[in-house]
């Protein structure tokens, strides 16, 4: 079974511009017809491109590269929030489907900017309770999902799962939601399988020294407490 | 007759073809991927004499065709170097060329005295060139004296080849090389990368944490190129060639501007495999031309 929150390195095109490849999550995998589905936002000249490839034609992938989320972090019975900011949203998709498999109670808080940007709320809804924060409040609570989290009274749980924005996870490590925390962090790549050395984060009991993980292979998962977000 | 084999002093390759440092770390993620001793030789990250995190992120932006990097010269240190990266590759049938980095003339010294005696340390390379690091690093490489005097001073302690890595960050590139020549290097090893920028639209700020940083890929081969055109008609020692070499052809034509190796290095960001894809389809890139050895073709486009 694929560690939910791993990624591909995609070459969005045949030439050199643009040159690198793109980290996109998995958003979920059906291996019995060997395919797997991601969700981004083509919002930048790759993601554009990317987006109009057509059914049929050939894609450079890497992968899947990183280590995901931690499924067992959470024992069947247990409560699991899971929190996704805007293109952080789609791994966990997948997490939460290997999470109810296995007896775990999921709640998912997510946001977005704002309803148009919205996806996979019905698909989340399947599987738990699903709660909805948007920037500009057409949909759901208006802010950001720890709005969502002061609202709804969710002041603790047994283990939380999150990818987003920075200053989302460190909102986050600050509200001390659960004492088990994974995060999935973003940060511009080079290599992809941590050669390169860009995309690199300090550790919280050595943020002066010289002391590091790489997002691209360490991550981009870690648990909470663990580097410098 | 193995006809991609090249000799340069203290290097005997099977082929012209290395990764370019700061490109494959110490080859532990490669070897991952294909076996490391296919590999003409590898020239692996940069040390220097205490371990460094480097610079904030983001380190990297991309650019039409290349891209800027802002590392800081990131690396475990010479003694981590020494005692668990130089050892572990040793397992491999390849020639390793040592990139030495440092703040000030000393630490370079010591570093370099250091790795030339590691057993399978075949060569130094000397980085006068880095242009992401406060002290140090292009300091050295923009004025032909100084490199020349750290040239002189490594030379004195090294009992390997010393190759130095020559910033095209220069007026006069023909000048520099002829500079450390002169103080007794015994192969140039060129280009570095550009210094560049780029500016977010949104934030109105530089992208990279660092400001600038070093533009690398396809985008800088023509400078590389041109410059190795120039400098090899100039010096007696051979070149290491490098400047955005994605494919074997682009190998061909820095052979015919001057180069006697190569090193590829953005190329392995976008594909993994590509030196060993490289060493296998220059044989047939040597039949189109109707060469035998490629080493015949080192200086042919001007020759």
């Amino acid at each position: 079974m694929l560690e939910p929150g791993r990624f591909v390195h995609v070459k969005v095109s045949g030439g050199v511009d643009p040159l690198l490849r793109r980290p996109i999550s998995i958003c979920d995998v059906d291996k019995t017809l060997g395919r797997f589905k991601i969700v981004y936002r083509a919002e930048g000249k790759g993601t554009q491109l990317l987006s109009e490839r057509r059914p049929g034609e050939q894609v450079d992938v890497l992968g899947p590269l990183g280590s995901g989320f931690p499924v067992d972090a959470a024992a069947p019975g247990e409560t699991a929030v899971l929190i996704g900011g805007g293109i952080g949203v789609p791994p966990l998709y997948c997490l939460s489907r290997q999470l109810t498999s296995r007896g775990v109670q999921v709640v998912h808080v997510l946001g977005f900017a704002s309803a148009k940007d919205m996806f996979y709320r019905e698909r989340f809804e399947a599987l738990g309770p699903t709660h909805i924060a948007t920037v500009d409040g057409s949909r759901g609570l208006q802010g950001y999902v720890t709005d969502v989290l002061r609202a709804e009274g969710m002041t603790t749980c047994d283990v939380y799962y999150a990818c987003g924005p920075a200053a989302m996870l460190r909102a986050l490590e600050a509200s001390r939601l659960g004492s088990r925390g994974y995060v999935s962090l973003e940060e511009r790549m080079g290599c992809g399988i941590g050669a390169c050395l860009a995309c690199v984060c300090r550790l919280q009991n050595d943020s002066e020294g010289a002391a590091y993980r790489k997002v691209c292979t360490d991550g981009p998962v870690f648990p909470v407490g663990e580097v410098v977000l | 007759m193995n006809r991609l084999q090249v000799e340069l002093p203290g290097l005997r390759m099977k082929n012209p073809i290395m990764p370019a440092s700061g490109c494959f770390g110490f080859g532990r993620e490669y070897a991952e991927l294909y076996n490391l001793s296919l590999l003409g030789a590898i020239a692996v990250k940069a040390t220097t004499p205490e371990a460094r995190f480097g610079n904030p992120v983001p380190r990297v932006a991309e650019t039409p065709g290349g891209m800027l990097n802002a590392i800081g010269l990131q690396n475990p240190g010479l003694t981590d170097v020494l005692a668990k990266e130089l050892p572990w590759l040793a397992q491999y049938d390849v020639p390793v060329v040592a990139n030495i980095a440092g703040a000030e003339a000393e630490e370079y010294v010591r570093v370099a005295e250091a790795l030339s005696k590691a057993p399978n340390v075949q060569a130094l390379e000397l980085n006068i060139s880095c242009p992401n690091v406060k002290k140090g690093g292009i300091a050295f490489g923009t004025v032909p004296a100084v490199a020349a005097e750290l040239t002189r001073q490594v030379k004195q302690v090294s009992n390997k080849s010393v190759y130095v890595k020559l910033s095209p960050n220069v007026t006069d590139i023909v000048e520099m090389a002829l500079a450390v020549e002169e103080a007794g290097a015994d192969g140039l090893s060129m280009i570095n990368t550009l210094l560049g920028m780029r500016i977010d639209l949104k934030t109105r700020r530089p992208v990279l944490a660092n400001g600038a940083g070093g533009l690398s890929g396809p985008a800088i081969k023509p400078v590389a190129i041109r410059m190795i055109y120039q400098v090899s008609q100039a010096v007696k020692i051979p070149i290491i060639g490098m400047g955005g070499i994605m494919d074997a052809e682009d190998v061909i034509e820095f052979f015919l501007a001057g180069a006697s190796a190569v090193a590829v290095g953005t190329a392995n960001f976008v594909d993994p495999f590509v030196c060993r894809t490289i060493i296998e389809e220059l044989p047939e890139q040597l039949d189109k031309m109707g060469v035998s050895r490629i080493g015949d073709l080192t200086g042919a486009g001007w020759r």
